[in-house]
């Protein structure tokens, strides 16, 4: 790794015309993006509008069909941006290393840079588990772990990277309120504690205008809107306003047939 | 065409994996806990199964052949024929195709599982390289390993052969001339040439089962049919370098 901890400052986040095909079927289409360093861009949308696959094409995990994602100015799907960016990525999954305790799987980034000598590696971690309250999951496997916990203990796996773009996706999916409520602030409160520019996959309404300082939403592959969480609560677009504010139709006449095959 | 263009597309990923994880060779000394990790689960959990293996088809060859040798009254060269066979032919190659079964299936279903649950991803997010901490210490493992599994599987097959000879009433062959008439014939070249094949089987059983683990996608069902691929893969591929370096062999 070329730079040091100290070093490390959020950087700016550019998507131009980006374009994602899998086998001839258009997944994103002409996506235009901008996030400023140090900012918490969240990115909205229906199940299946395409926010993960836009965030695996800023995490570099994918090569765009067309457009192009720079980080800093660079191309993250190169290694030698990842030398130079420290970039964090918190999986829907967590996708924590099953084979490792919460220790070692936090560990492993700076035991495999060579960041810090072991004893450092330690205080980092165990200072890392202890903002998200998990010293007592230091031990423990992912396994043995709540779905809550392992979230955060994704989260605390990406902060001992001490990383200058922090992408979440679906942070507070399978949790119950409460939950996702902590999430959200340890999210925003992360921004203050590490200055980092971090961008959030959600269709959680209520976390991403509490946390955004500005949001997108992607429909159908498309942005359908970018702006402030206040400007988008003002906007009039029927799609965008359905999506904000779901309603339950107890009489949907769609359903009624359902209820004449049962009788 | 399309089975040409998968064909293609797996030698050169093959090709390009090797190459990825042998470009991390300078970092291996601090990867020594995981390569003794996979020297035991290469090497000790499959000496078992090579060692039962090789007794029963070193004792087998020579039932079968000294049945058919007593014909032409030329049994007292049993001993000639188990031993060439097993250390040309029969101990490399049943070395590999028990590594393929036991150690590339679990080495693809684990790797599969890492990329299907988004364990590799996360590992590119932190820019550390699959190809460092999950290939290449399994192929230095395996290259390790694999002349000791495959010296034990030909030593065992000898012995399986020479108590078959000895204790085998129709055959009737005892020790001293089974032994005799091994080493008279069996050359150093042929031991080194077994050691040699069994060398490249294994690094091709690790590197298909590594290859097909890592570009697995989909679920459950995708990590099962992966396995079975790299299987059937490594066992056609065992078979046909088998041939080619028998050619270059001789």
């Amino acid at each position: 790794m070329s730079s040091t901890n100290e070093e490390r400052k959020p950087v700016a986040i550019e998507v131009q015309e980006l374009r994602k095909e899998y086998s001839g079927v258009t997944v994103l289409d002409g996506i235009n993006l901008s996030v400023k360093p140090g900012e918490i861009f969240v990115i909205m949308g229906p199940s299946g509008s395409g926010k993960s696959v836009l965030l695996r094409q800023v995490a570099g995990l994918e090569t765009p069909t067309s457009g192009q994602v720079r980080i800093d100015g660079m191309d993250p799907s190169l290694e030698e941006t990842r030398d130079k960016v420290a970039l964090a990525l918190v999986f829907q999954s967590g996708a924590l290393f099953n084979s490792l305790s919460v220790f070692e799987n936090l560990a492993l980034y700076l035991r495999e840079h060579r960041l810090h000598p072991e004893p450092v590696i330690r205080e980092k971690v165990m200072s890392a588990l202890q903002m998200l309250s998990l010293e007592k999951a230091v031990g423990k496997f992912p396994s043995e772990l709540s779905g809550g916990m392992k979230k955060r203990v994704a989260i605390a796996r990406a902060l001992v990277m001490q990383p200058q773009v922090m992408l979440y996706d679906e942070p507070t999916s399978e949790l119950d309120p409460t939950m996702g409520a902590t999430i959200a602030e340890i999210i925003a409160s992360l921004r203050q504690a590490i200055a980092v520019t971090s961008v959030v996959v959600s269709h959680d309404r209520d976390l991403a205008l509490t946390i955004a300082d500005r949001v997108a939403v992607l429909m159908h592959g498309r942005l359908k809107a970018e702006g402030t969480p206040a400007g988008l609560r003002a906007n009039t677009d029927p799609e965008i306003v359905d999506f904000l504010n779901p309603t339950i139709n107890l009489d949907n006449p769609r359903f009624k047939n359902l209820e004449a095959a049962n009788e | 065409m399309t089975i040409f263009i998968r064909f293609f597309d797996n030698i050169g990923s093959l090709v390009l994996l090797a190459t990825r994880a042998f470009s991390h060779l300078p970092s291996i000394g601090r990867q020594s806990a995981r390569v003794v990790e996979q020297c035991y689960l290469i090497g000790y959990t499959t000496l078992p199964i090579v060692t039962i293996l090789s007794f029963f088809i070193g004792g087998v060859l020579a039932l079968q052949s000294g049945i058919s040798l007593q014909d032409f009254g030329a049994r007292q060269f049993i001993g000639t024929l188990v031993g060439e066979s097993m250390a040309r032919e029969l101990g490399p190659v049943m070395a590999a195709i028990l590594l393929a079964g036991r150690v590339g299936s679990a080495i693809t279903a684990e790797l599969a599982s890492m990329k299907v649950y988004q364990e590799v991803d996360a590992l590119v997010t932190m820019n550390i390289r699959p190809e460092r901490i999950l290939v290449l210490p399994r192929l230095i493992a395996v290259m390790l390993m694999m002349p000791i599994l495959a010296i034990i599987a030909v030593v065992v097959g000898w012995l399986g052969g020479a108590i078959v000879c000895k204790y085998v009433g129709m055959i009737g062959v005892d020790w001293d001339m089974y032994f005799q008439s091994l080493k008279q014939f069996l050359t150093v070249g042929d031991v080194f040439g077994g050691l040699l094949k069994a060398e490249i089987f294994g690094v091709g059983v690790v590197l298909v089962a590594c290859n097909t683990g890592l570009r697995t996608r989909g679920g459950p069902r995708e990590i099962g049919l992966s396995v079975t691929q790299a299987v059937v893969q490594s066992l056609i591929l065992i078979l046909v370098l088998d041939y080619f370096i028998t050619k270059a062999l001789v």
